[in-house]
């Protein structure tokens, strides 16, 4: 296919992916260190007795207190990052220290942190620091003032992934039919000026849920072309910052503005750049040396590639992998992270743990905040995989304090998307005979009503 | 840029709303969040701390007079007062919030059963005045520590009276433990009459810190652990593997643990509805923020439901003994009846009503996606 070879060997600037390696490197330094001043890291990492892993990742857990010096860490690499010092070890680096983090407490999962491991994986095999970095001025045998297209293509790829998969897990009855779950959300930010008000009228809830699933699908379009880029940047703008008004989401927001950026033209960028040398004090011309990095060029190009079109098939095909399961996605979530559904569900729980000893046969009942923080308690008490989990813990805990052959059953409630609490996980069901795996769970009870779509 | 865009785009939609006909009474108009926080300041709250305070300063008085004349009359007296004072208590006891929850009024007020080793150790070996600041001594004050000092430090009334004459810690620790009781409420309601009132008032946003959600998870908080938990759960063995009568609210006198818990009962009840401290008028409460939210989801009135509830744990409690602890002695089915009817409450407001009122669960201040 000679489409792809020329493609291959297409050279771009150089200035937008060292832009966006600037952005990245000190939005997530920003990141950490907002984390960090919330306390976060002692209530999430620090405080809670137990936490939730991920199947197969049960030996990723914090680190007492050394937990700080990873997120000095992760910090110090994003800092190396934005700086593209030690380029390739800082991204690795912050790859390693990110994912470990969030594999820590599946508790915290968000679509965001997700996000943020998979453009720092990306990164690692993108010559980000070809420019405008502290490796190109110390080393020119590395600069570049062109790279291969293909390696500014890759984040764009990654960011209309995002953004379209968000778009299509919007389409199903419960966001479009009945306007759930902003009908729930929107309503109680009547506080913010001007808005406030306009948030009551069933109208605008319509309007928020249709245009934001319409925003999701078209985005990555709009900011490709042309014509649309300036308008569709607009769009990203003010749809990112009505959210982080509307939603407690963070750095998200900003983010995903600072990130669309890689969409302008270069001189965009090198303007950009020049103005940022400026601040500096040394001058973006150091860097213009006209010199070309071609696919051959990078070393090992080959598995490099290979590695990029493993990532990006995987990516087209993993957020679907719920198909393989039966019944509701939205309430066994079996399938429901790593696919950018995104603000979907208002899932609310309750979970009330009996313990049995199969020997005396006398029973009790859990008190969950004895063991669980508030917001592990409410993550738990909506998911199975984390009430298994919990379960088994429950166990270990009760036989450690002398309990034989003890069972594990649960009373839980759940309230989707405004629907009336429903009994959601099997009653019956000892939990503690029960393993977790990526098979269906069968001790989920039926949901009571379908949400057709995607 | 982005100020100028967002202010353009909320242009056009405020154009847009002002030229829509809404029909007048179709649920356009916000909740008025500020006139629930009202009624709830100055209608329920204060009033109940006033009272509260003031059925304390008849404890007193009924305290001073039987440390000054001790006789069983005297006594008896006190213990109506205590009484009285205990179940006004119950009406306070959810509001943990503001300068009651700096202070853990709560912890300090009520954590029953008192623990009488402790108590009878600092009267024999300790110097007055009693240390009752440390919250090690939560347990060691309160209206448990006075159950035990009016009803369990001696068999009968004579011997109880006695026990003041022959020591007369004893009677300055029923002081102490009545001062303190006094001062730390005090120092509540007139945070609330000094600012926190309008502090309070004025915090009629919708993040994690406003009123709302504050108040409405201490409630909730007050009902599955103090109220569901503390009254009836734990005594009747529920997160035990057998019952623990030695657990009532009242161990000492017995007799009065279920007046305490319906008098707390009704007042949640209350609360939710937003009924009048005097009891002579409702306002907007929990129930009338559900009814207008249905407004706008079309679902079902999860007020009507959460009050059937409510209905339901009354009548099935209502039939329990006076004293639970003869009941979990006893009887402990009623009291495992008693505490499904509570517990199935629970959902309806922690599932259904915190998603109604889109509240997030206590100080769950971190990112969503």
């Amino acid at each position: 296919m000679p489409w792809i070879n020329t493609y291959l060997h297409n050279t771009t600037k150089a200035a937008p992916l060292a832009a966006f390696r600037i952005f990245f490197g000190a939005m997530m330094f920003l990141s950490i260190v907002r984390f960090w001043s919330y306390g976060w890291i002692e209530k999430f990492y620090i405080e809670p007795k137990f936490f939730f892993s991920y199947y197969g990742f049960e030996f990723v857990k914090p680190l007492g207190e050394y937990t700080y010096l990873l997120f000095i860490l992760c910090g110090l690499s994003a800092l190396a990052v934005c700086l593209g010092y030690r380029y390739r070890l800082a991204i690795i680096t912050f790859f390693l220290s990110f994912t470990y983090i969030e594999l820590m407490d599946k508790t915290t999962y968000l679509n965001h942190y997700y996000f943020i491991s998979l453009l720092s994986f990306l990164m690692i095999f993108l010559p980000a620091n070809a420019y405008f970095s502290l490796d190109a001025k110390r080393n020119p045998g590395i600069a570049f003032q062109y790279i291969p297209s293909w390696s500014v293509d890759a984040i764009k790829l990654l960011l209309g992934i995002v953004y379209f998969y968000a778009g299509l897990a919007k389409l199903n009855s419960d966001w479009l039919i009945e306007a759930m779950p902003l009908k729930l959300w929107l309503p109680s930010s009547y506080d913010l000026p001007l808005l406030g008000a306009l948030l009551q009228k069933t109208w605008v809830i319509y309007l928020f849920s249709w245009s934001g699933a319409v925003y999701d699908l078209c985005i990555p379009f709009l900011l490709l072309w042309n014509k649309t880029r300036w308008m569709a940047f607009a769009l990203v703008v003010t749809f990112h910052v009505l959210t982080g008004a509307l939603f407690p989401i963070g750095m998200f927001p900003y983010i995903m503005i600072v990130s669309t950026t890689i969409f302008f033209n270069p001189d965009l960028h090198e303007r950009f750049l020049a103005g940022l040398a400026k601040l500096c004090r040394t001058r973006k011309q150091v860097f213009d040396n006209g010199r070309k990095m071609t696919t051959k060029l990078i070393t090992a190009g080959r598995p490099k590639l290979t590695v990029l079109v493993v990532f990006f098939m995987l990516q087209l095909i993993f957020p679907f992998r719920h198909l393989a399961y039966p019944g509701e996605l939205f309430w066994t979530e079996e399938g429901y992270r790593f696919s950018w559904r995104v603000m979907l569900m208002e899932k609310v729980g309750y979970a009330h743990f009996k313990i049995v000893d199969g020997v005396t046969e006398h029973q009790f009942y859990i008190d969950n905040t004895d063991f669980l923080t508030p917001l592990q308690e409410k993550q738990m008490a909506t998911q199975p995989d984390f009430v298994i989990q919990y379960a088994h813990f429950l166990k270990e805990h009760c036989e450690k304090q002398g309990y034989q052959q003890v069972q594990v059953y649960t009373d839980s409630y759940v309230a989707l998307n405004g629907r009336r609490n429903q009994p959601f996980i099997d009653p019956k069901v000892n939990l503690a005979a029960l393993h977790d795996s990526f098979q269906h769970k069968n001790w989920i009870l039926p949901f009571n009503d379908e949400i057709k779509g995607l | 840029m982005i100020r100028r865009i967002v202010f353009g785009l909320t242009l056009v939609m405020g154009a847009w709303a002002c030229s829509s006909d809404d029909s007048p009474g179709s649920g356009s108009d916000g909740f008025d969040r500020s006139a629930l926080l009202i009624n709830w300041a100055d209608n329920i709250i204060i009033p109940a701390y006033e009272a509260y305070a003031a059925s304390l300063a008849k404890l007193t008085t009924a305290e001073n007079q039987f440390t000054i004349n001790l006789s069983v009359q005297n006594l008896e007296e006190l213990r109506t007062a205590w009484l009285e004072a205990y179940i006004a208590w119950q009406h306070v006891s959810m509001f943990e919030i503001g300068k009651a929850e700096e202070l853990t009024l709560r912890d300090f007020t009520n954590i029953f059963p008192a623990n009488a080793a402790e108590i009878e150790s600092s009267i024999s070996s300790g110097v007055p005045p009693f240390n009752l600041e440390l919250p090690s001594s939560r347990d060691e004050q309160g209206f448990p520590a006075l159950d035990y000092l009016l009803f369990g430090i001696a068999d009968n009334d004579e011997d109880i009276v006695d026990q003041f004459r022959q020591d007369a810690k004893y009677g300055i620790y029923l002081s102490q433990v009545v001062t303190r009781l006094n001062s730390l409420t005090n120092e509540v309601l007139d945070d609330w009459k000094d600012e926190f009132r309008d502090e309070f008032v004025e915090n009629n946003g919708s993040t994690a810190g406003s009123s709302v959600n504050k108040l409405v998870n201490d409630y909730m908080f007050y009902y599955e652990k103090a109220l569901r938990a503390g009254k009836i759960g734990i005594p009747a063995g529920v997160f035990s593997t057998s019952p623990l009568s030695d657990r009532v609210e009242g161990l000492y006198s017995k007799k009065y643990s279920k007046v305490l818990f319906e008098a707390a009962l009704q007042a949640t009840i209350d609360f939710f509805n937003g009924k009048h401290f005097d009891g002579a008028g409702t306002g907007p409460g929990l129930n009338t923020y559900l009814a207008f939210l249905n407004t706008i989801t079309e679902g079902e009135n999860l007020a009507t439901a959460i009050n059937s509830q409510f209905t339901k744990a009354q009548s099935t409690s209502g039939l329990l003994k006076d004293s639970f602890f003869d009941e979990v002695e006893t009887n402990n089915t009623a009291m495992l009846g008693a505490y499904n009817e509570l517990q199935a409450v629970v959902p309806l407001m922690k599932v259904d009503m915190f998603t109604a009122l889109n509240i997030r669960v206590d100080f769950v201040d971190a990112d969503g996606d």
